[in-house]
């Protein structure tokens, strides 16, 4: 590799001084020694390798203060320290917009066809046609789908185990929207947080997961 | 049957399981099926035949063919050689990769230059691709021997590191790194199962195994193409065909299968 003599501006200790980051910075100062040389040797290359596609540019290799905190709480082996946790979430919970019409419930059916829908913001995608959820990549939600994947827990059955209320829908919405706000450096993306999904389409998987004639609840 | 007839008609009847795949309900078993209707044949030995070909053709400005090439244990050597890649290579100054040094070697050998060595690197349908050929001859010359990487000089070591970096590096918009999918034992995306490439039995049972002939896309891909299809699922930008980044990515899973038994190129969903 010729990565020697690269100089890289580490820009996540300037962040944590002027009080930007939200999250990660106890995480940053402590590695901001030596040891980071590889991860900005990594960037650099990366930076220098990869290439823009489609609507895959290349800003997106510039981590936020919280991508980068979970990288390196996730090589450390993914334990984030509790109180550093509890601060990431805070910060992440600020970031929700609600809807202004305080509704959450969509409709179910449309929810359904979002959580079935894979793509999406990859190179390959029209940016102008709606993207999906893809939660039955990760997730078991109706009994119907038998091709679903393991990356996060079951969601079989959740209003009926979870409640139907106002507030439990209030939740389901902004754990959608931004999910790291409630399990910091969580696998799930943030999918109202990075306009993955539009507000019609979170209220939508809201449906699907809690209304009482969704077949998540059958 | 002679070898080509054999590779035409097990493609003819992976095109008829392709469908079947598709809607499979255990991907794995429909495999699996596929795997015991070809027997011990695999279509990549289409692809695997091309390669040795291209290997000993005249090719380029130079009219030389690649038997001088150095691909990491002396040149001319092929046998073993995909087992101990990634390695540093003194003429190059680098840590180089099968596709990175067979660049090098199209330059310095035939005049290719590099553009044009990197010319439909991914081959679809009519589209043939120079590299996958050649890689998966190459490759098939290690099938039985241990994987065996090394990071004895700085530069590998060096490589193996920034490699680590990548694959727990979590950006773009859906948040992923590699690590995301790839971390954890006994998971599956849908019904594909997923390799914990940071553990050794998981490292070595996926990286062993490729280069694949995908059932699904009825060609044969490489860890370069593998590599390049989880970059656009995790909605990074595109990996530069045998950049330096890929190499250290590479070297990190290679390091890691280390031990393992190499064991292609195989057949795949």
């Amino acid at each position: 590799m010729n990565v020697k003599n690269r100089k890289i501006r580490t820009a996540g200790a300037a962040a944590c001084a002027i009080g930007l980051a939200v999250a990660g910075c106890a995480a940053m100062q402590e590695s901001e020694g030596s040891g980071d040389r590889a991860e900005q040797e990594a960037v650099a290359l990366m930076k220098q390798d990869f290439k823009p596609h489609g609507q895959a540019t290349l800003d997106r290799l510039d981590q936020d203060p919280l991508q980068k905190a979970c990288t390196r709480y996730g090589e450390a082996g993914g334990k984030v320290p509790e109180a550093e946790a509890r601060s990431m979430e805070r910060g992440q919970l600020e970031t929700i917009r609600y809807p202004a019409d305080d509704r959450y419930l969509g409709d179910w059916k449309a929810g359904e066809q979002v959580a079935q829908k894979g793509n999406g913001k990859q190179w390959s995608d029209d940016p102008a046609s709606p993207g999906g959820g893809n939660c039955y990549a990760c997730h078991q939600l109706s009994k119907q789908e038998l091709s679903y994947g393991t990356i996060g827990p079951s969601l079989y059955r959740f209003g009926r185990t979870r409640g139907f209320g106002p507030d439990m829908q209030k939740y389901v919405y902004a754990k959608i929207y931004n999910s790291q706000a409630f399990a910091a450096c969580s696998s799930m993306p943030r999918f109202g947080y990075h306009g993955i999904l539009t507000e019609k389409q979170i209220k939508d998987v809201v449906a699907l997961l809690l209304d009482p004639n969704s077949p998540v609840n059958q | 049957m002679n070898p080509i007839h054999r590779a035409v008609t097990l493609l003819c009847v992976s095109s008829a399981l392709v469908a079947v795949a598709a809607h499979a309900q255990t991907t794995e078993q429909e495999i699996q099926k596929y795997r015991e209707a070809v027997g011990e044949d695999n279509p990549a030995e289409l692809w695997e035949m091309r390669g040795e070909a291209l290997w000993k053709e005249a090719r380029g400005p130079k009219h030389a063919s690649l038997e001088r090439c150095d691909i990491g244990l002396g040149p001319g050597v092929v046998k073993g050689a995909y087992a101990v890649l990634p390695k540093y290579f003194a003429d190059s100054g680098k840590v180089q990769d099968l596709e990175s040094r067979l660049v090098s070697c199209m330059g310095t050998l035939q005049g290719i230059s590099p553009e044009e060595a990197k010319k439909d690197h991914f081959g679809n349908g009519e589209k043939k691709s120079v590299m996958e050929a050649l890689v998966a001859w190459i490759a098939s010359q290690s099938r039985g021997m241990p994987m065996h990487v090394s990071l004895s000089r700085a530069e590998e070591k060096e490589a193996y590191e920034i490699g680590k970096k990548m694959f727990y590096y979590r950006a773009g918009p859906h948040d992923f790194s590699c690590a995301t999918c790839h971390s954890h034992e006994g998971l599956r995306i849908r019904l594909q199962d997923l390799p914990n490439l940071t553990s050794a039995n998981d490292a070595r049972r996926a990286y062993t195994t490729w280069p694949g002939y995908r059932v699904s896309q009825g060609e044969l891909r490489t860890m370069q193409h593998r590599i390049f299809d989880c970059y656009r699922q995790q909605r990074f930008p595109e990996p530069g065909y045998a950049s330096d980044a890929v190499t250290a990515l590479t070297m990190y899973l290679a390091v890691n299968a280390n031990g393992g038994i190499y064991n292609a190129p195989s057949v795949k969903r």
